[in-house]
């Protein structure tokens, strides 16, 4: 391990599709610990990027690096990457074959190759952290939205990740079951977890983010502190969008 | 030995001549089973306790023995009752009420897609029930069991080629005799599969552009494999 | 006499389920190959797959069936009319195994292949702890169909002279004057056969089925 400050750090990332280009040179540094909310309009590349930082999605240049070792070079086992990048998904995407135990367990005994009475140890525990504890033997079909991304939430935990991406983990929820999940991750962050979010939640950006990424067409527009993105916007985009989004939050709450 | 492509254009008459019996049996076949499966789908879903077992009965026998069972059945065993048919008329008999199990089934599924509301609201302005099949029901659940009947044709098709065992001059059994003549099985049933291969793609791609052209707009097709 | 009848064609029912028997896990194991190369194998391999396929498919089982036996019981194997015919039988289905498999990996969805990935399984491992294990229930019921169709089928190889139910109810029926209840025999047997093998199967399906909803 080399000595860094960063957990993630990237470097002049570029993505293209065909001839589309997702986003470019973007760089990005993560802290140790600390959560960054990012935000922006839909088929800005967030997801993208997510997955990109997850190598579940080739860059078409630039460097990744965690914990000072660059991931994107050559020869580098993406599985094992993976292992400690954890990912949350909108969908939550749990495996339908599997009870939430099961699900929580399968890393542990196929991945790490883990004896299944401790991987279940450990993944009641993790189970336990998100609150489902009670729910082990349920299946997908059995649990509610909100409980389906708790489990995919101990699922990702359970590797022990350095750093937890969320893809607008709360936006396939029903609204009184956003609450929950939000609750989670607000925890995680208290342990010190490092995040990396992708949400709309702006109550969840203002009380939990130490950092706040705009993003928008591919590019990082502007980027600081909550009260400072909040109140103090730079960018003229950047108070458009949180306008609207406020708007539409609002919205939503009335509903 | 001669190369096979030599060996297909020199046999290829003696194939197209069984060819014709072939489509024809496929025709008659599609159609007789379009009929019996209409009736068969209608008696099981509209018909009386007597006539709703007499079409489960039909259906599940005829799916849940061999098509070659069959023909034997009606060919040779049928005259040890005292009836005698020809070959065409076992073979044709065979595949029409094997076929009208098949297509009873499609029929079905689209009548049950259609749902117990569209027969209400027949019900609802006056219709008899059997106004209400044919005005209502039918012609929306014909529609919808078009892409899932389009296969039919297709595999009744392959299915005519079993009718070879009891001698019907189609397809198969002209690949036996130049088989026989020849001495070489292999190049004669390759070529047999050729013709076979290309009879298939046709019927199907004709099925498509049917499918194509009776489509309705904003009416999906429900029965879909 | 009629018990005699019974018992005559009974025994070409061990031979039909032994066909059969050949033919169904043969089929299961070279369609499930194929499915993966399909779906999991590079743009040329897969395109191979999709033509062996669409020719399987598109030739009547009765003259694959045919060509097979011909060259599995010729000059370069020479196996005998029950292993020739079954292990034909076995390779025509593969090819309509394998669509219903290869359908049945496609409903599982690309979603639970990245969320494996994501927690650093191989694709190979995603491939067999999350992607087959949940194919493999969505496959049993068009499964089941084709497994009657097997068995349905393995009544072809009457036609290469194995002595399955049709072979023994054509000598019953030469010998003793009775075709009508010769060929009924066989049809009725065939039928209970089918029967059996849809309800094994369904209840087999009933065993595996998932929760589906919140109760
Ligand atoms: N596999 C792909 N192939 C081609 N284009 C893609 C692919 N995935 C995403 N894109 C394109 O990349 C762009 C960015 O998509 P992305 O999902 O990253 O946006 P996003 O910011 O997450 O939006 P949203 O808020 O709607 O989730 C979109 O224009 C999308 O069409
Ligand atoms: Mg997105």
């Amino acid at each position: 391990m080399i000595d860094t400050p960063y957990i993630l750090q990237a470097k002049n990332l570029t993505k293209i599709y065909g001839e589309n280009v997702i986003f470019k040179d973007i760089s990005l540094d993560v802290h140790k610990g600390e959560t960054i909310v990012i935000i922006g309009p839909s088929g800005t590349g967030k997801s993208t990027l997510l997955r990109c930082l997850n190598l579940l999605t080739p860059v078409n240049s630039g460097q990744i690096f965690l914990e000072g070792e660059e991931i994107t070079a050559h020869g580098v086992d993406h599985d094992q990457v993976r292992q400690k990048i954890g990912m949350v998904f909108q969908n939550f995407l749990l495996f339908n074959h599997l009870t939430a135990l099961g699900n929580v367990m399968i890393g542990l005994t196929k991945v790490k190759k883990m004896p299944p009475e401790k991987a279940k140890q450990k993944a009641l525990h993790e189970l336990e952290r998100v609150g489902l504890a009670d729910r082990a033997h349920h299946y997908p079909a059995q649990l509610s939205g909100g409980q389906q991304q708790r489990v995919a939430i101990a699922r990702a935990l359970a590797m022990d990740p350095l750093v937890m991406l969320f893809d607008e983990p709360t936006s396939a929820l029903d609204p009184e079951l956003i609450g929950e999940v939000l609750g989670v991750m607000e925890q995680l962050a208290h342990e010190h977890m490092t995040m990396l979010v992708v949400t709309h939640e702006m109550g969840f950006a203002r009380e939990v983010a130490d950092r706040i990424i705009f993003m928008e067409k591919g590019s990082i527009v502007e980027q600081g502190s909550p009260e400072d993105l909040f109140e103090r916007p730079q960018h003229a985009r950047t108070r458009e969008f949180l306008g609207k989004i406020s708007e539409l939050y609002g919205k939503k709450e009335k509903k | 030995m001669i190369s096979f492509f030599e060996f297909f254009v020199r046999f290829l008459p003696d194939l197209l001549s069984g060819m014709g019996m072939t489509l024809l049996l496929t025709a008659e076949g599609v159609l007789a089973g379009f009929i019996l499966g209409l009736a068969a789908t209608l008696a099981r879903t509209y018909g009386g306790n007597f006539w709703r077992n007499l079409a489960i009965g039909y259906i599940e026998l005829f799916r849940g023995t061999p098509l070659l069972v069959q023909v034997f059945l009606l060919y040779y065993g049928l005259p040890g009752l005292g009836i005698t048919l020809s070959r065409e008329w076992s073979a044709f008999l065979a595949l029409g009420l094997n076929s009208g199990a098949y297509q009873a089934e499609y029929l079905r599924g689209s009548i049950l897609a259609i749902g117990e509301g569209q027969m209400l609201a027949a019900r609802a302005i006056g219709m008899s029930k059997w106004k209400a099949v044919f005005y209502i029901i039918l012609p929306q659940a014909l529609r919808l069991a078009i892409p899932a009947w389009a296969n039919e044709p297709v595999s009744l098709l392959k299915a005519t080629s079993v009718v070879f065992l009891i001698a019907v001059p189609e397809l198969m059994t002209r690949a036996k005799l130049i088989a026989s003549r020849t001495y070489d099985p292999i190049s004669s049933y390759l070529a047999v599969a050729v013709l076979y291969l290309v009879l298939v793609y046709l019927v199907d791609a004709t099925m498509k552009w049917l499918e194509r052209r009776t489509r309705l707009p904003g009416f999906s097709a429900v029965g879909e494999r | 006499m009629v018990n005699q009848f019974f018992s005559y064609i009974f025994q070409g029912t061990s031979v039909t389920v032994a066909v059969t028997l050949v033919a169904l896990p043969l089929g299961l194991i070279l369609g499930l190959l194929l499915a993966l190369l399909y779906n999991y194998g590079g743009f040329w391999v897969s395109r191979l797959a999709a033509a062996y396929s669409l020719i399987m498919r598109g030739v009547p089982p009765i003259a694959l069936l045919f060509i097979l036996y011909f060259l599995l019981s010729g000059r370069l194997i020479n196996l005998t009319p029950f292993w020739a015919g079954s292990i034909s039988l076995g390779i025509i289905s593969s090819a309509y195994q394998m669509e219903i498999l290869r359908g049945a990996l496609q409903a599982v969805g690309e979603g639970q292949m990245t969320a494996a990935r994501a927690i650093g399984m191989s694709r190979l491992q995603a491939i067999r702890y999350i992607i087959i294990p949940q194919a493999i229930r969505l496959a049993i019921p068009p499964w089941s169909n084709e497994a009657s169709i097997v068995l349905k089928d393995s009544s072809l190889v009457y036609a290469i002279g194995v002595p399955e139910i049709l072979r023994r109810a054509q000598q019953l029926s030469a010998t003793t004057q009775q075709p009508f209840l010769a060929f009924g025999a066989a049809a009725l047997i065939y039928f209970v056969l089918v029967f059996l093998v849809n309800r094994g199967l369904d209840l087999l399906a009933e065993k595996t089925k998932l929760p589906t909803s919140m109760a």
